[in-house]
């Protein structure tokens, strides 16, 4: 446990992770907090776009709606797509990238060609592309999103595999009689683990990011969903008069994001002894 | 005479690959008496690691051993039920870095291996781990348990792995050149450690190494392998004050200490898929005789235990 007292150790990584903690927490009680949980879907014309007071601290939207309470409500949303899209994209980069670590020849080679062809495909792009193929919204922007992720995963773990196949202890795994599967999961993935760690940390604040452009563009979540890009996209035509209207959706945004990247940076050089040393 | 603790006979290695049939090994024949230290010498690319590999049982995908034997203690360990008799055989690998998996504490990965193959409850296992890295001067013995490899130096993962290739009180310790991935200081000290481990314990060695040096300090016969075929054998002074093989003397007067001006051995080792016909180092040979390149020269006995696989090995060199 070495490499968690590093990470605390490191205070902008903590930090990072404070952040990260902050919203799994406002997440998971987001009805409770949110001074107005109904506010996800009704509206109250008579009070739109009333600037931050005490009753409303971040003011309220163009269909008079709290703007705290969506940016509540907004954190499970986000959070929900960050994960889902991660795991989904690890689940399908991380056995190809062991199974074309181990093996030699042409299923190597095809699946880290295509691996390559999916690297070059813009994210948003696709996400676009496939919300007009589709219906738009979250759900396709989500398959984008995966889609355009897994070959991070399959890359690390295919260096990885790729160094250790040669590796002795492997080599006498194999002459004991263990079966590739077991050498794989058991003993060379644990090797690649923080490097996966690390690339699906950064990859939660990446895919925040890009959802909140999708639904910017119209092509994420729908209205009247809690999101924080479409809260962004609705105030823009408020603008400049309703300042707090992408103010808040946008700072929670910024906020999240900043979290996952700085508790990403801090766990590569918690696991990596290299960097770890040249920094001290 | 007790039976030999290893003895190879007629052994070849062959490995399909992409560039057709590669005969890595043929015909090779050691022996390594109870007791003793055989050294096995070449250059790169002659099949040393193969021969390690083939009596580890590690052969990697593809190879196959068409004809010979391994004898270890009597038993061939090629066949399907002598290869459990391998538990008794302690390897001391050439690359320290990655023969231990890195996510693991070495202690645990050594338990391991002795939890398999030797007698003993975990306590005793422990016990008698702490007592393998006193003996390899380690330091920190209790603590070393509970390091990961990348927490120790070079020097000290090779007594790591002595350690481990004395856990599970082995008959024969088989060593792929342990020292050639440390600087010269480290060198001399785990060849002195290992020397005396060998002589205390009363173990048999065999050691592979390129360096004749390392070869003359620490064993009592050598076996010269050329292009996967053993070239000469025999007691190591006598071998290398008086080399009889044309091969073996070339290669000695390559030797930056010994020779009076560098020579080297015109030609390169044959690739493992175009291995010439007859005497393999015929091409490269200074004294070659028409029959050469007909058949493979048969090993000539020399007495003394020497032999070497060459008709001419009276002839001169030019």
């Amino acid at each position: 446990m070495t490499a968690l007292r590093l990470l605390l150790r490191d205070r902008v990584a903590a930090f990072g992770g404070l952040i990260v903690l902050f919203a799994l927490v406002v997440a998971i009680f987001a009805p409770w907090i949110a001074p107005y949980p109904d506010d996800a879907f009704e509206s109250h014309i008579m009070q739109r776009l009333r600037p931050p007071s005490a009753e409303f601290p971040f003011g309220t939207d163009n269909l008079g709606r709290d703007i705290l309470s969506r940016v509540i409500l907004g954190t499970r949303n986000a959070l929900l797509v960050a994960v889902a899209v991660v795991v989904a994209a690890m689940a399908i980069g991380v056995p190809i990238g062991l199974a074309a670590g181990w093996r030699e020849g042409w299923l190597s080679e095809t699946l880290m060609r295509v691996t390559d062809v999916f690297l070059a495909v813009p994210q948003l792009i696709l996400a676009l592309a496939l919300g007009q193929l589709i219906a738009p919204g979250i759900g396709a922007a989500m398959v984008a999103l995966a889609l355009t992720y897994w070959p991070f995963f399959a890359r690390t773990v295919f260096a990885e595999t790729r160094r250790l196949r040669s590796a002795l202890f492997v080599d006498a795994l194999a002459g004991i009689g263990a079966s590739p599967t077991r050498i794989l999961l058991l003993h060379v993935l644990p090797n690649a683990a923080p490097a996966v760690l690390v690339r699906a940390t950064i990859g939660m604040g990446f895919t925040i990011l890009t959802a909140a452009i999708l639904g910017f563009l119209g092509v994420g979540a729908a209205p009247p969903s809690p999101d924080w890009g479409l809260a962004v996209s609705e105030a823009r035509q408020h603008l400049p008069e309703a300042w707090w209207f992408p103010t808040f959706p946008g700072l929670a945004i910024l906020l999240l994001v900043l979290g996952f990247n700085l508790l990403g940076d801090g766990l590569r050089d918690a696991a990596d002894p290299r960097l770890r040393r040249s920094r001290r | 005479m007790s039976t030999p603790v290893l003895q190879v006979d007629g052994l070849a290695v062959h490995l399909r690959g992409e560039g057709g049939l590669a005969r890595i090994l043929d015909d090779v024949a050691l022996t390594v008496p109870r007791g003793g230290t055989l050294g096995v010498v070449g250059e790169s690319g002659c099949g040393k690691s193969t021969l390690l590999r083939a009596i580890l049982g590690i052969l990697p995908r593809g190879a196959e051993t068409p004809s010979g034997a391994i004898l270890f203690e009597g038993r061939d360990i090629l066949s399907d039920d002598g290869a459990s008799a391998r538990g008794r055989i302690g390897f001391v690998p050439q690359d320290p870095y990655l023969s231990l998996n890195p996510v693991f504490r070495a202690g645990d990965q050594i338990l391991e291996i002795m939890r398999r193959h030797a007698p003993g409850s975990r306590r005793d296992h422990r016990d008698r781990l702490i007592e393998l890295f006193r003996a390899v001067q380690l330091p920190d013995p209790e603590g070393a348990l509970r390091k990961y490899p990348h927490q120790f130096s070079g020097g000290q993962r090779q007594r790591l792995l002595i350690a481990a290739a004395l856990s599970c009180d082995p008959a024969l310790v088989v060593a792929d050149e342990p020292t050639t991935a440390l600087d010269v200081t480290t060198q001399r000290e785990i060849l002195a450690l290992l020397r005396a481990l060998v002589a205390d314990r009363g173990l048999s060695l065999l050691f592979v190494t390129h360096d004749f040096g390392v070869l003359a300090a620490i064993c009592a016969d050598v076996a010269v392998l050329y292009a996967g075929r053993v070239a000469e054998a025999g007691p190591t002074r006598a071998v290398l004050d008086a080399p009889r093989h044309p091969y073996t003397r070339m290669l000695l007067a390559c030797h930056p200490d010994r020779a009076t001006d560098l020579a080297g051995i015109p030609g390169t080792v044959p690739a493992a898929t175009a291995q010439p016909q007859g005497c393999r180092f015929h091409p490269r040979c200074p004294i070659v005789q028409p029959g050469c390149a007909a058949q493979a020269p048969p090993m000539v006995a020399l007495g003394a235990g020497r032999g070497v696989a060459c008709p001419w090995h009276e002839v001169a060199l030019a």
